[in-house]
Parts: structure tokens; sequence; C-alpha cells
């Protein structure tokens, strides 16, 4: 079968963010990107099912500025074994994404597509379930196990009580938690040959695909800092300080 | 105008994340409705009818709609949602699961996690990791939003009494269905609705020494939680796990033993109204945002806080 990944090109997970000055949003110059750190989970996850023989193609799909191919690069050293940048320069939503992503599903027809479950930019964890949505795909989300079995997949997902598992017919949508696999690194003759593999570049106009946003961001603040904390020396001392200052307990 | 508000359950009893659900809905203004969908449901529509200032409860009782699979869930609820200018649910597994679907189905972009009501269309909501906050205006005629339970005070449980009327829907749409279900055990209060949280990291080397945790825990009345290491590390079951990536949680009192104070576990607990650190690095990124730090080893510690609280 085949499989679509997407991966997004964010600001790397362990850089502090900074709130730019005028409020407009947060400083991404000169800062490091990489990878989506659920994004490299989903792109492990299918190179593991092609491994195993389930999938025979993969092909990665990012949505971004010219920039992002970049982490496609990342993804064919990875495994996948082609390419598609759809390029814009502007931010999108996760619905424009979606409504892309759609086009893409339409024109490659995967079997299955495989997401992280949110972005640690934006943090909005809803992609995934509007493709579910545009194609009439089943979703399973919050994925900790994936197992292809016949013309169905069983899913085993994280919810808020502990596991549960659902069965969905392919084509299907799954997004990756952090506990669905550990992530290979690319090996550097990989990086070499990922050079050599295809990479196609659409525009959202050639996909027949108009983004539009109903959503403004009207300013982007600094969380309230909390106030400096003391040091206590004892355990004697803390919890008289939380009884009698914080009185919290 | 009215609101749908999607009541959170499992079927037995009515989650107290519907509770703050309401209460951005009220934040907003206007007449709330709340649908209850599942299998054998019927109590749980009498529960939401007495929540305060509900005034109409939509019960949709059918088997397909028992798990909240969102393939079935979100055709009902976009197709109610017609009716409304602002659909919420709660930002939990559930919630985040079919909401975004059914903003696809109706077109319209969603606003994920909301933590504060500034109008009718404007919200705030965290980005980056809680590292900064979003203030966001949706023009879209109806308002797909996820609320984050500890961004608002529950409304009450009771003093309400709202009109109950069965609805229903497409039922099964017939690609996907239930296999089972594993939840933990816990006799502890829920890590999301508990006033004090008592959470450890891989400082506590295995799950064994955790029973240090649950017995002051047990004390205080506290939950446990978990950093992503502990849980990573085996030490403790997934749902433990306090984070970006896991629960947000706002308690009163959040005890740290052995985490350092990574971003993704600041993310879940940094509006917590007071933190105390116990690590024995002084120079762990923890202690920046703790109101009591102690420097010292927790398994010396503990024991010794377990007899002083």
């Amino acid at each position: 079968m085949k499989i679509l990944v997407a991966v997004k090109r964010v600001v790397d997970y362990n850089v502090k963010v900074r709130v730019k000055a005028d409020n407009s949003g947060v400083d991404l110059a000169n800062v490091k990107m990489s990878m989506n750190p659920f994004c490299e989970i989903a792109v492990e996850e299918a190179v593991r099912l092609k491994e195993k023989g389930v999938a025979s193609e993969i092909v990665v799909v990012s949505i971004g500025p010219t920039a992002a191919q970049e982490q496609l690069r990342t993804a064919l050293a990875l495994g996948a074994d082609r390419g598609v940048l759809v390029e814009s320069s502007e931010e999108l939503n996760s619905l424009a994404v979606a409504k892309l992503l759609k086009a893409v599903v339409d024109k490659e027809q995967p079997q299955l597509v495989i997401l992280g479950k949110q972005a640690i930019d934006s943090d909005n964890n809803q992609t995934g379930q509007m493709l579910g949505a545009l194609t009439g795909f089943a979703q399973g989300t919050f994925a900790s196990k994936v197992e292809v079995e016949g013309d169905k997949v069983k899913v085993e997902r994280e919810i808020d009580g502990g596991a549960q598992t659902v069965l969905l017919n392919l084509p299907a949508i799954v997004t990756t938690d952090l506990r669905l696999n550990e992530p290979r690194y690319a090996s550097l003759p990989n990086i070499m040959k990922a050079k050599k593999k295809p990479l196609e570049v659409v525009t959202p106009d050639a996909l027949g695909v108009t983004v539009t946003s109903t959503v403004k961001t009207l300013k982007v603040e600094a969380p309230a800092a909390r106030s400096a904390g003391i040091k206590v020396k004892s355990v004697a001392e803390l919890v008289e300080k939380l009884k009698n200052e914080a009185k919290v307990i | 105008m009215a609101i749908l508000v999607i009541a959170e359950h499992n079927n037995a009893v009515l989650a107290a994340a519907t509770l703050n659900t309401v209460a951005a809905a009220k934040a907003i203004g206007g007449d709330i409705h709340v649908l209850v969908a599942g299998a054998g449901c019927g109590a749980i529509g009498e529960a939401a009818a007495k929540i305060e200032g509900v005034s109409k409860v939509l019960v949709a009782d059918d088997a397909a709609y028992g798990h909240q699979l969102p393939e079935n869930v979100a055709p009902l609820i976009a197709g109610l949602a017609k009716d409304y200018s602002h659909v919420l649910a709660a930002a939990t597994t559930n919630g985040k699961n079919f909401m975004p679907r059914v903003a696809a189905q109706l077109d319209v972009d969603q606003l994920s996690e909301i933590i504060a009501v500034e109008s009718a269309d404007t919200f705030k909501r965290p980005i980056y990791a809680g590292n900064a906050i979003a203030t966001v205006q949706s023009s879209a005629p109806i308002k797909v939003i996820t609320v984050r339970a500890t961004g608002f005070d529950p409304v009450n449980a009771e003093g309400g009494s709202a009109s109950v009327e069965q609805v229903s829907g497409s039922g099964d749409a017939g690609v996907s269905s239930f296999v089972g279900e594993e939840l933990a055990k816990s006799d502890r209060p829920e890590l999301t609705a508990a006033k004090i949280v008592v959470s450890g990291g891989r400082g506590m080397q295995n799950g064994e020494n955790f029973k240090h945790l649950y017995s002051l825990a047990d004390k205080l009345g506290a939950a446990v939680g978990a950093s992503r290491a502990a849980v990573d590390a085996g030490f403790v079951p997934n749902d433990m796990q306090v984070g970006q990536t896991g629960k947000i949680v706002a308690p009163q009192l959040y005890i740290a033993v052995g985490i350092s104070g990574a971003i993704q576990h600041l993310a879940g607990m940094k509006d917590s109204k007071v933190i105390v650190a116990i690590n024995k690095d002084e120079e762990a990124p923890i202690f920046q945002v703790a109101d009591y730090g102690l420097v010292g080893d927790l398994f010396e510690i503990l024991p010794a806080l377990e007899e002083l609280v």
C-alpha cells in the first residue's frame, strides 16, 4: 500500500521562544527550525510499515515555505521514497492545510495517511481530524500502536483514562502520539542519497485550493511571569511556609 | 444566539470538565444548550439538565454514539450546529478527537484550547507550549471551540432545570468500530480536577519508588502525576503525564519531585497557584518557576515531608 506522511517545519522544540516587542507574534528570526517531533514519529511509523512489507511506497508531503524542503529531505533520508512540497509563504490554519492535504490525497490515493497529533508551534491538534472529515476516512488519533490487518487498521489510542483500541476501514488517517515509536536518526550516507530522491514542488493554486482564514491573530503576548520564589532550607520550613504563608495545606 | 456545549461523559457519569465548558459558554453569553451523545445515556441527560445556566439538553441515545467515535458523532454535532453561533467542547482527548472533524464538516476554522473569553468572537489561547498567549478573533459563522478546563472555574452542577429533548442523527457511519478499552484504575482524585498534585520525574529512579509519592499524596488527598521522562521510562502509565502532550493541570498546590522542568512539562502545570520543587540539582530550571524550592535528596525529603504534613 501507499502511505502518505505529512510533516511540518516548526521551531525546534528545545528553543525557548520569545514574543516580539510589538506583540505581533513570536520572534522566529535566526531561530533553529526542525521537523515537528510528532511528524518524526509519523515518518518512523511509515518506514517501519515499509520494512515489515506492509507499505510499498512512502510519499512525504509538507506545506509551507521553500525552506520546508529541508524537512522533506530529512524525511527522505529517514526512508521516505519521494517528497511533495506545497509551497506557500503564508501562515496557514489547520483547515487550509487539511484542504491542501485533501487535494494531495486525491492525487496520490494513499491507503493510509499518517500525521503527527499536533504541531508544537500552534498546538492546534486539528489537521488530521479535519482531513478525516474532508476525505470521509476514519481516523485513529493519538495512536500508540498501529497494526494493518487486511483491509482494516487496528489503532491503539491514548485517551484520558488509559488506552482505547479501534478498528478502522482503509483508507484511514492515523495521528501519532509520543509513545508510538522512537524515531531513528538519519545516517550520513542516507542523507547523501536523499538528495537524489524526487521532490516535487506545487502551489496551492495548482492544486485548485484557495486558502482563506476566518481567524485573525490580534496580538501575541508573553504569559504572565511568575514572581520569583524562594529556596527553603529544610522540610520543616517548607511545611511551615505551605501551611502559614501559602495556606495551601 | 445560542451556544451548544457537548457534554463529556463515559455513559456512567458526567465529567467535571463539562462544568468548566459551560462556564466558558456563560462568559460568551447566550442561551446554553447541552448535547449528550451516547448509548444508554439518559441519566447523563438528567444530570446535564441540573447544571446551572443550561436551558435545554439534547439527548442523542444510539449505540453508534456509545464510545463517541468521531466518524459517528461529528456528523450528528455538525447537523445540530447549524442552529448555533458557538459549539463548545472540553479539550479532553474526546473533544480534541471529534471537534476538528465537526469544524471541517462545517467548513470553519477551529479554535483549540481557549483559556479566556474576551468577547463573543475574541478568545485567548496558549501557543508554543504555553510560552506565548495569542488573542484571536474569529469571523466564522459558527465558532467551533475547545475549552481548556483549567482556564475556567466550573459552574454549579446543581440548580438548573433544563428541558430534555431527544434528538437523533445519522447513526453509524460504518467506517470504524470500537474494539476495547483499558483504563488505569485509581482511587485518588482525578489529576485534572485535584486541588493538590504531587508529580514525580526521572529522579524517582524506578516505578517502585513512586510509592513514596503515593503515600504522600494519600495524606494530602492529592492526585499523582508524572513527567514524560517518568512515563517513557515505564515508571507509571501514560495517563499520569502532565505537560504539553499530556494533561494540563492548575491545582492549588503542585509538588514537583525529581523533575528538571523542561518547557514541555511546564506547559502543563505552570498555572498552578503554588509550585514546590524538590530536586537535588539546584540549577534545575524547575526552580525558576517554583514558589518554594528545596534542594536535596528526595528519598530523605519525602518521608520527612510525609511525617510533617
